[in-house]
């Protein structure tokens, strides 16, 4: 199986606070590998740093099997690396569409000049934009929203939205972050579906942080655990549920654990 | 030698009356991280409102000072009530128009009723000492001195009392400092009080200094503290005050070397300047950005 | 509705519509059914519609603020005005008039472009006072260079800022704006003003979106301030301080932010509303300032903020919406 991502030794402070230390993980092409750890572990922080939100204090990342560390986050979101918010966020005051076609932009060679006079190349790029973008929306049932404002949408119809906005980048790695914040049990299972779904349809890799155990167990091939930023334990679903690292890890914060 | 001091009590002079509405500015923005940019119209008001006054009654100079401070305190308080507090919760760009829009009103309110520059009439006996060939005033002593005193007692304030405490802590948290039955709106009002006294007292002291008042002296003089205040650091008191005596320093400087028309071009390129290599003043602390 | 195209759909109409305006107005001066003073007031009108619109890409869509549009104004007016006057000033007019207008631009653009990149890592009230900052820097600079004629200005400039061209650059500057704003750029922009980590995120290389704005906006603010120029006659710099700002101002957050409409509309109103006031002398620029503060507590997105009308967009987009409407129309007709 060939790696998709790979961080060596990734290190990020800030100021005295150590958020990240010393991380070195790899997800494999094809594959769903949950992240897990209490809150404050510093699993957002390590989604914004394989972005490119911020630079590594020190480490390597390599996507591709080439170094991202240091690049600007559009530049990464481009080479197929796309994420979704922990809390939402999409554009609000745009349109469903808009925020699609965002995403779907960014891979489209149309220079400021052909912006500004609408030269038959941008206008192309502008019929293909939304019509990719309208099918999209389609297969997400989000058709019938599309020139809705995405702040109007409901929050479970945002939090789908979101992640056909990432798809709209044609992305081979899909990062998610808690996707099921704020859903019930119910919502989260069928979220599962849903993403197991994406997850062929699209034959995406998939790195999820997610609280929802049963989720995560469901869904994931492998799974890493961090706490204070360092990681504690990996492997198979079974083996990290019973490692008494992460039970305790668990217990002494939350004890949420299944 | 001598000509260098002479220049440097100059540039006290400039930089403290400077300082005086530096603070103002960044006191405002301490605590609701918003320019106040009607703040320069106030401190102009400060200047009509002793002409005013002497018009009325000739009073001596102290007895001045304390009711133009009175009455920009009032003033300052109002423009927060009415105008920015109803925007708190607003886009910051909402706020920094208002602020705009307001200082543009007062400044051409004052236009319209006074539309040509009035000399200040004399509140003081001013008496020339000289020190060593060095040449000092009444009007410089007192202005210096009115300046210093005035920023300690506002250092006292801030660090010592109970409402330099509350004022401090709104700064750093207002949501969570009104759940702890802090006054906030309060604060915020008594912060705007003190900033705007503190500009009435400049411009009364700019009045006497430099004895030619008109309407123009919130964008002319004003802005410029306001440059000074983002020189050293915006909410950053000791910045403000660092920044006065630079800027203070630099026009005297500009002016004693080039025609006086090219103040202006050297403090807001240096206001530039500041911005590219020091985005956030000499002693302001960065805003962590939180993704 | 169904199976008929309403006249507004029609795709030769806006191009038509265009060059019959262009025609009547290169007629009309010469017609005299309209007089000198109600001409000053039409290309003034053309000309605040161009600031305005060129203020709103950065201000509205983008979502910044920016108060050094008058400084951007300045440089055009002083770049064309130098060709006019000074190097080239008994070339033909139909030659040097539109060549003097796109320099302007040029100059303006291009001085755009450091504050531009100023724009990468300074937001909110940091670029505001880094657009202030050069608004006072165009002016007391042009206060010195005595080649201008310094605090006292240029005079004698020739007047041909006619009707007809400031009908044409307006429609221009229209025209590219709205190309911009429906085009990846533009979306792009407007994902800035959202949520500018997100459009990151998304793939949108801000730095190039923000250059395109501030760079498309100086440079329409640059061809204004030549239109400007060669319609007063007589420019110095006090003409481009902080008034004139806000009086751009006033127009984009009266007429609508992010909104092509809006900006013809603040124009508009803002041109004719100074023009009645003008008997109230120096209270005239009270007024301006207090209808700035009045509309951000009554009603901060202006007019028409965020919203366009149809026949402003691009046939594009208004494909997309009929085939939606459509669909919608089905699916009422299914479940009635």
């Amino acid at each position: 199986m060939s790696v998709l991502l790979e961080t060596r030794s990734l290190t990020r402070q800030f100021g005295g606070l150590r958020a990240i230390g010393d991380l070195s993980l790899s997800v494999n092409t094809g594959e769903i590998l949950g992240v897990i750890g209490p809150n404050g572990a510093g699993k957002t922080t390590f989604f914004n740093l394989l972005t490119g939100i911020y630079p590594p204090s020190s480490g390597e990342i390599l996507f591709n099997g080439r170094s991202i560390a240091g690049l600007r986050p559009s530049e990464i979101a481009r080479q197929g690396m796309a994420r979704t918010f922990q809390n939402i966020r999409l554009f609000r005051q745009l349109s469903v569409l808009e925020n699609v076609r965002i995403a779907y932009d960014a891979g489209l060679a149309c220079s400021p000049l052909d912006a500004l006079i609408h030269t038959p190349r941008a206008l192309s790029r502008e019929r293909e934009s939304i019509e990719a973008s309208m099918e999209l929306l389609e297969m997400f049932q989000l058709g019938s929203h599309a020139e809705d404002r995405a702040g109007d949408l409901s929050y479970g119809a945002q939090r789908r939205l979101e992640i056909v906005r990432a798809l709209a980048l044609k992305p081979s790695l899909l990062l998610l972050d808690e996707p099921a914040a704020g859903m019930n049990p119910s919502e989260a299972m069928q979220l599962t579906e849903f993403l197991r779904w994406v997850h062929g349809k699209f034959s995406l890799t998939i790195v999820l942080i997610e609280h929802h155990m049963q989720m995560v167990m469901a869904l994931s091939d492998r799974i890493e655990v961090i706490e204070f930023g360092v990681r504690i334990a990996g492997g198979k679903p079974e083996e990290v549920k019973a490692n008494p690292r992460v039970i305790e890890a668990y217990l002494g914060t939350e004890g949420e654990l299944p | 030698m001598k000509y260098l001091a002479q220049q440097a009590i100059n540039a006290l002079q400039l930089g403290s009356i400077y300082a005086l509405i530096a603070l103002g500015y960044s006191m405002v923005y301490g605590v609701l991280t918003m320019i106040n940019f009607a703040h320069g119209d106030v401190f102009m008001l400060g200047s009509f409102f002793c002409l005013l006054l002497i018009a009325i009654v000739p009073v001596p100079f102290w007895l001045a000072l304390i009711v133009v401070m009175g009455a920009t305190a009032i003033l300052g308080t109002l423009i927060e009530r009415f105008a920015y507090r109803p925007l708190r919760n607003a886009p910051r760009v909402s706020a920094i128009i208002t602020a705009l829009g307001c200082g543009l009103v007062i400044q051409n309110t004052t236009l319209g009723i006074s539309p040509y520059a009035r000399p200040m009439p004399h509140l003081l006996d001013n008496v020339t000492y000289q020190f060593a060939g060095i040449t000092v005033t009444t009007l410089q002593i007192i202005i210096i001195g009115v300046s210093v005193g005035l920023m300690m007692v506002l250092d006292f304030l801030i660090r010592k009392t109970s409402f330099g405490m509350a004022m401090r802590a709104v700064a750093s948290d207002r949501a969570t400092v009104s759940l702890l039955g802090v006054p906030a709106n309060e604060i915020i009002a008594v912060t705007f009080a003190i900033g705007a006294a503190l500009g009435g007292a400049a411009g009364l002291l700019y009045g006497m200094a430099y004895p030619v008042v008109s309407a123009a002296m919130g964008i002319t003089v004003g802005w410029k503290a306001f440059v000074a205040a983002v020189i050293g650091g915006i909410g950053n008191m000791r910045g403000a005050v660092l920044g006065a005596f630079i800027l203070g320093t630099v026009e005297v400087m500009t002016v004693a070397v080039l025609p006086s028309t090219y103040r202006d071009l050297i403090s807001y390129s240096l206001l530039l300047l500041i911005l590219v290599f020091k985005p956030h003043g000499l002693l302001g602390k960065p805003t962590i950005h939180k993704a | 509705m169904i199976g008929m195209t309403p006249w507004t759909k029609n795709r030769y109409l806006p191009p038509v519509l265009l060059v019959v305006g262009l025609i009547v107005t290169a007629i009309l001066p010469s017609t005299g059914l309209v007089n000198d003073y109600l001409q000053f007031v039409i290309v003034s009108i053309a000309i605040n519609a161009i600031l305005c619109v060129s203020l709103n890409l950065v201000n509205g869509w983008m979502g910044e603020f920016s108060v050094g549009h008058a400084g951007f104004m300045a440089l055009g007016a002083y770049a064309s005005a130098i060709l006019t006057v000074k190097l080239f000033p008994s070339a033909p007019a139909a030659l040097i008039f539109p060549a003097a207008v796109l320099i302007g631009g040029t100059v303006a653009g291009l001085a755009g472009i450091p504050v531009g990149i100023l724009s990468f890592k300074t937001r909110g009230d940091y670029l505001a006072i880094i657009t202030l900052a050069f608004l006072m820097i165009v002016k007391s600079g042009l206060e010195n260079i005595p080649y201008t004629g310094g605090p006292r200005g240029m005079l004698g400039i020739p007047h041909l800022t006619t009707v007809a061209w400031a009908y044409f650059w307006c429609v221009v500057a229209f025209w590219a704006i709205r190309n911009l704003v429906y085009s990846k750029y533009g979306r792009g922009i407007a994902a800035i003003r959202e949520d500018e980590i997100a459009a990151e995120a998304m793939g949108v290389n801000t730095r190039a979106a923000k250059l395109v704005a501030f760079v498309t906006s100086s440079f329409f603010a640059g061809v204004a301030g030549a239109l400007f120029a060669h319609q007063l006659q007589f420019i110095n710099p006090s003409s481009f301080d902080i008034l004139k700002s806000t009086e751009i101002l006033v127009m984009v957050y009266l007429g609508g932010v992010a909104s092509l409409g809006g900006s013809l509309l603040g124009a508009g109103v803002v041109t004719i509303l100074t023009q009645c006031l003008q008997p109230l002398g120096t209270w005239r620029m009270v007024v301006l300032p207090a209808l700035l503060v009045l509309l951000m507590l009554f009603r901060p997105a202006g007019i028409m903020g965020y919203r366009d009308w149809n026949w402003l967009k691009p046939r594009l987009s208004l494909k997309l919406r009929s085939k939606n409407e459509d669909k919608a129309e089905r699916g009422k007709e299914i479940v009635s």
